[in-house]
């Protein structure tokens, strides 16, 4: 660091703290993806056959998730119709 | 019954095979039998980091496919006598290391020695996830930086699911944090995570960690493990890695800057 950097690089490069918020957001997500049963993707690419019987939809618009409880687990299915 | 401990990390370039010597090199020096394996099949490297690479002959695929025994291609190590080194072949494929293999040479392994350290190759390919599967322990290696802990996290789900032990419903591979390229000076400045920000995200007990340092490269460029660097700050943080791994109390060390005066930053540089 030159005698002219003291004074002019202090301010930009506090960095970790956006470091960390990026990580703890991508790592919960990716938690979250993990703990998924493996017939997930399966089972999506199935229900997005069927709907495309009866509906044109694209592969984005049919969410699928498992969410566990202590007794039990939900199976939630997203499916978005598009406009008329 | 030998303790299985894999050093792993999912990104490469962080530490895991000077990580692997070092480890291996404490353990056996504190009187343990101890053997460190190449798991890194084509891409062989501690047998350099740990000045043995002109000594090889026999490898580890060998001894899977029958064509030397497990003493043929056993290295002793010429500065500790109970220290042992199986190197990777640099010639065959990954697959080579087929699960049976890698399970009879472990299995014969485990009734010599104490403790059999596996040094595992980056990714999460083959060769990762043999050197993971028969673990007890894990050292994962992390630098205090996003795709390293992001890399690491997901290393941990794969020990969480893809273990022989998370297979056969055993307990849980014991996880330890070993944060290396620390630089408590950015740390100070806001200009790298810090050891209580990779703590919290990845959520394992820290088992070390390991300052930047000159001396790394200069004990690589020697073929010698860093922690017989005894007067060095990371030969220091190794062995007090090595200590807790065996259980000791240990205080963290080298994780705050030395304070520069106004007049040494300015003229003598950051």
């Amino acid at each position: 660091m030159s005698f002219f950097d003291y004074f002019k690089s202090k301010k930009n490069n506090r960095s970790a703290s956006v470091a960390k918020e990026r990580l703890q957001i991508i790592v919960a997500h990716e938690r979250g993806q993990r703990e998924q049963p493996d017939y997930l993707p399966e089972l999506q690419r199935e229900l997005l056959e069927v709907i495309r019987k009866y509906v044109q939809i694209s592969d984005d618009m049919v969410q699928v998730e498992v969410d566990r409880n202590d007794s039990c687990s939900v199976l939630e299915l997203n499916v978005t119709l598009p406009e008329h | 019954m030998a303790r299985i401990i894999v050093v792993t990390s999912g990104k490469g370039g962080v530490g895991k095979t000077t990580t692997s010597a070092s480890i291996s090199t404490g353990l056996a020096r504190r009187g343990h039998k101890t053997v460190v394996i190449d798991f890194d099949v084509g891409l062989r490297n501690l047998d350099l980091i740990m000045n043995c690479e002109r000594r090889v002959v026999y490898d580890f695929v060998n001894v899977i496919q029958g064509e030397a025994t497990l003493n043929q291609a056993l290295i002793r190590d010429k500065r500790v006598d109970t220290l042992y080194i199986l190197p990777a072949s640099q010639t065959r494929e990954k697959e080579a290391l087929t699960r049976e293999g890698v399970e009879k040479v472990i299995n014969d392994l485990s009734e010599r020695f104490d403790y059999i350290v596996c040094d595992s190759p980056a990714g999460i390919e083959h060769g990762a996830l043999m050197a993971l599967y028969y673990a007890d322990e894990a050292i994962v290696v992390t630098n205090p930086e996003v795709s390293s802990v992001r890399d690491s996290d997901r290393i941990l789900g794969i020990l969480q699911s893809k273990s022989r032990r998370a297979e056969m419903g055993q307990d849980p591979v014991k996880e330890h944090l070993l944060l290396t390229r620390y630089n408590p000076d950015r740390v100070s400045r806001g200009e790298m995570l810090s050891v209580a920000d990779v703590e919290e995200i990845l959520a394992i007990p820290l088992l070390g960690v390991i300052p930047e340092s000159q001396i790394v490269l200069n004990a690589s460029n020697q073929g010698l493990p860093v922690i017989l660097e005894e007067d060095s700050d990371a030969g220091q943080a190794y062995d007090d890695a090595v200590a807790r791994l065996l259980g000791e109390e240990r205080e963290h060390r080298f994780m705050s800057s030395q304070k520069k005066g106004f007049f040494s930053r300015m003229f003598k540089g950051g």
